[in-house]
């Protein structure tokens, strides 16, 4: 649906308005982490790094990044190893029941965080879990999963398995072609997968506010405490790297997915 | 996929049709013990917890019948979710009709500023409207500068700021199936109804409008049950007085009313669903909704 002048004045004008309600907020953060006074206030009265240095001098802050990559990191494999064959069965597999099976596998997306969070909440207080590094992974891995099924299945389903065949027929043995000539193929949409998971447990509040207890502290955990407790801009600080991942990961996505479209389209 | 090359190789090599791939049930067989154990299990638990505490018993949801909090909670939630929904539509249907109708080079350019807000962290941008909306904030800071106030106004911990920011937050889930609706449209479409004579608002009500009725009930099922299970936003600057169902239900946990809680969850759990069925049933949104997000 493109043509030139296809769009009227006023409606842009609209649809610019909307964007830059959707931006602005987000880039507000930014000055006010190089502010050098300690309150929120606009504009700042000076800049300093000083929030920064804040956020690296202090333990807390170092720990809790480093947990949540850590976590992220882990969840991501896992998703990974789990989410990727289940998608193959899923798209290409013939078996009752896989309609219904799709639908519980994507159903993390759709069911409210706190029930889940509450559901695993009482199972690890049963368990003594609380507070481990291990339960939030085996947690966030529930919620991570379907973004790996969902893209994994999407770069099945434009695949053309004539190419599998040709493998198979010139003498490959299907442990071959699917390293060889699948994976391959699959690979960007693998990724986009892997990053969504990483995301979503880096981000990740919910389940951590109850599981985390005060020995397995996340970046978004602390961050909520912070907040809760007075907003000074070491909060700004912490956003503001936030934002510079998020934008170097939104790049790379982005980077994947039109070489996703290239392999296919070659 | 069935071309004459495809026929042909089957032909050549007629014992390996299709064996890159043993068939489905199996490779779904770890991920499907994983969700059950620590995703459905927990969840059938929370919904054992609100009948068998202490004993089989259906006393809490008849406290949750018997104190009007509940049924307030419920219907706040339900009446931001709704209006969170209708505003998010009226505002990112022109975005998604913009984008769709410019070139792709520079809807592609234009796309960053809606990806970018659906990335970041919930929280990160809850804080920002916390930065923006607080007493000493931006907002206050140009209304004072302005003249149009001579003291700050009480911005945050509204539930004006709930509004505003859940509607910054859930606003890519609605562009982005929008836009995949849109843009699915063909362009003779078009071009045929402006030829015949067809006004633009003609073209817009008859054609764009019923085509992209799928994008539309994707884009409002998504939002919708997002905001039913919102926690983080209302939490931070909304006010007492728009309590959701989210922080009640973590408000009972922390208080160690566990059995009411999960009552509390069911309803919720049982409100989202609900929503989906009836949707999905009505609409047969499926499809879209899954490529929404791929």
């Amino acid at each position: 649906m493109t043509s030139a002048r296809a769009v009227p004045r006023w409606l842009a004008a609209l649809a610019s308005l909307v964007l830059f309600y959707l931006v602005f907020p987000i880039f507000v953060i930014v000055p006010v982490s190089f502010s050098s006074g300690s309150y929120l206030s606009f504009p700042p009265p000076g800049w300093s790094l000083r929030w920064y240095a804040n956020f690296f001098g202090s333990g807390d802050w170092e720990g809790a990044t480093w947990l949540s990559i850590w976590v992220g990191l882990s969840v991501t494999v896992l998703a990974c190893v789990l989410g990727t064959p289940a998608a193959f069965g899923l798209v290409r597999g013939k078996f009752p029941g896989k309609r219904l099976l799709n639908g519980f596998v994507l159903s993390p997306i759709i069911v409210p965080g706190i029930i889940v969070a509450i559901g695993i909440y009482f199972v690890y207080a049963r368990l003594g879990l609380i507070g481990h590094p291990t339960g939030l992974v085996l947690a966030h891995t529930c919620l991570a999963v379907p973004f790996v099924v969902i893209n994994v299945s999407a770069a099945l389903y434009g695949f053309d398995e004539r190419l599998e065949q040709a493998a198979l027929s010139l003498g490959a043995t299907p442990w071959r072609c699917f390293w060889q000539v699948t994976f391959p193929l699959i690979r960007p949409g693998v990724m986009a997968g892997a990053v969504f998971a990483f995301i979503t447990s880096f981000d990740e509040l919910l389940v951590a506010l109850f599981v985390s207890g005060t020995t397995a502290m996340t970046l978004p955990r602390l961050m909520w405490q912070e907040i809760r407790q007075d907003i000074d801009p070491t909060i700004a600080a912490a956003s503001t790297m936030l934002l510079a991942l998020t934008t170097a990961l939104l790049v790379s996505v982005e980077l994947l997915r039109r070489r996703g479209e290239t392999l296919r389209n070659a | 996929m069935a071309t004459e090359a495809g026929g042909a190789v089957a032909a050549v090599a007629p014992r390996v049709a299709r064996p890159a791939v043993p068939p489905g049930l199996l490779l779904v067989l770890p991920l499907l013990l994983y969700l059950l154990v620590l995703y459905a299990l927990p969840v059938a638990g929370m919904m054992l917890r609100s009948v068998a505490e202490p004993h089989w018993t259906l006393a809490n949801y008849a406290a949750l019948l018997h104190d009007r909090i509940y049924a307030l909670v419920l219907w706040i939630t339900l009446r931001i979710s709704l209006v969170v929904t209708i505003v998010v539509l009226l505002l990112g249907y022109p975005v998604a009709y913009m984008l769709a109708r410019l070139p792709p080079a520079r809807s592609n350019l234009l796309m960053i500023l809606v990806l970018l807000p659906f990335w970041s962290s919930i929280l990160v941008r809850s804080y920002a409207w916390m930065v923006l909306l607080g007493r000493n904030g931006i907002i206050n800071q140009l209304l004072l500068a302005s003249g149009m106030t001579s003291e700050p106004i009480r911005l945050l911990n509204t539930t004006f700021a709930v509004y505003v920011a859940m509607v910054h937050v859930l606003l890519p889930f609605m562009i982005l199936p929008l836009y995949a609706a849109l843009r699915g449209i063909d362009p003779a479409l078009l071009r045929a109804a402006a030829s015949l004579g067809a006004r633009p608002s003609a073209v817009f009500r008859r054609i764009v409008l019923p085509l992209s009725l799928p994008g539309i009930s994707a884009g409002c099922l998504l939002v919708f049950i997002l905001a039913l299970g919102f926690y983080i936003t209302p939490a931070l600057v909304g006010s007492p007085r728009d309590l959701m169902m989210a922080i009640l239900i973590q408000q009972q946990i922390d208080l160690f009313n566990w059995p009411l809680g999960s009552a509390l969850g069911v309803v919720l759990l049982a409100a989202a669903l609900g929503t989906f069925a009836v949707f999905t049933r009505v609409l047969r949104v499926e499809q879209t909704f899954g490529r929404a997000r791929a």
